[in-house]
């Protein structure tokens, strides 16, 4: 999973219909100290995250498929925690 | 998932028998403020996208999912247009 | 999926029992204006391609989709031999 920050949201009609309803944001992952890491990417929305938060997303099918708590569905990316605090010690 | 810009089009007469029908689309993927961003890829159309569309697509065995139970061999798909974004 | 050209074959006597009468080739990625790009891969051949064309290639656990690699140890196959290539007014 990878730690992001949710910066917008994604508006689509035309969509697979395992899509329905889902809410799609647009996340960039993070370093570990904060800082954009690569491109950022859609996941889909479970939990009611907003703009500037946080978010634990998983980047796998299967385990996305399951946040989103449909069978084959059509996704590679979910948030499936709002994250409160991350604590470093090293 | 990611955001991407449709920028062509592939024609392959011989493929897997699992590809045929399907529409073969060349993206740009794109960052949040619509820069090109990485390599171009190929990916099969399950949206019904066109030429200089904005789509978002999915990566992995995932991509195959909206033709389920055929097993089409593709580890990227379109599968949905995009009508706008907001950056937040 | 990515674009390649294919740029030779690759020959091993001793492999995986399920890849026995599996053709590998060496592909070469390219960027839709035929424009050579990144590394080499090595991938199975599932069409009958030849050295010199361009093919589509599938990569990771998708690539086990392909025809007769169920449950083959592979993570790339060449999936499609590509007629043309259309990119309206560039990349």
């Amino acid at each position: 999973m990878q730690i992001a920050r949710v910066i917008g949201t994604v508006v689509a009609t035309q969509k697979h219909r395992k899509f329905e309803g889902a809410k799609l944001l647009l996340v960039q992952p993070l370093t570990m100290d904060d800082k954009p890491r690569g491109p950022a990417l859609l996941a889909v929305d479970a939990l009611g995250a907003g703009v500037d938060e946080k978010v634990l997303v998983v980047m796998e099918g299967r385990a996305a498929g399951e946040a989103l708590g449909r069978k084959f569905a059509p996704v590679d990316a979910a948030v499936v925690g709002i994250i409160d605090t991350v604590d470093i010690s090293e | 998932m990611q955001l991407a810009r449709v920028i062509g089009d592939v024609i392959a007469t011989r493929k897997d028998e699992n590809l045929h029908g399907m529409k073969l689309l060349v993206l740009q993927p794109i960052t949040a403020d619509g820069s090109p961003a990485g390599r171009t890829l190929v990916a099969v159309d399950s949206a019904g996208a066109g030429i200089g569309e904005t789509v978002f697509f999915v990566r992995g065995k995932e991509a195959s999912f909206p033709f389920y139970p055929t097993e089409v061999p593709t580890d990227a798909g379109i599968v949905g247009i995009v009508d706008r974004w907001d950056l937040g | 999926m990515i674009l390649a050209r294919i740029v030779g074959t690759v020959v091993a006597t001793r492999k995986d029992p399920r890849l026995l009468s599996s053709k590998l080739m060496v592909a070469r990625p390219i960027d839709p204006h035929g424009k050579s790009e990144g590394n080499y891969l090595v991938a199975i051949d599932t069409v009958d391609a030849g050295v010199g064309e361009t093919v589509l290639i599938v990569s990771g656990s998708s690539a086990r989709m392909a025809a007769g690699l169920k449950d083959c140890p592979v993570d790339a196959a060449i999936v499609g031999i590509i007629d043309t290539i259309d990119v309206p007014g560039g990349n």
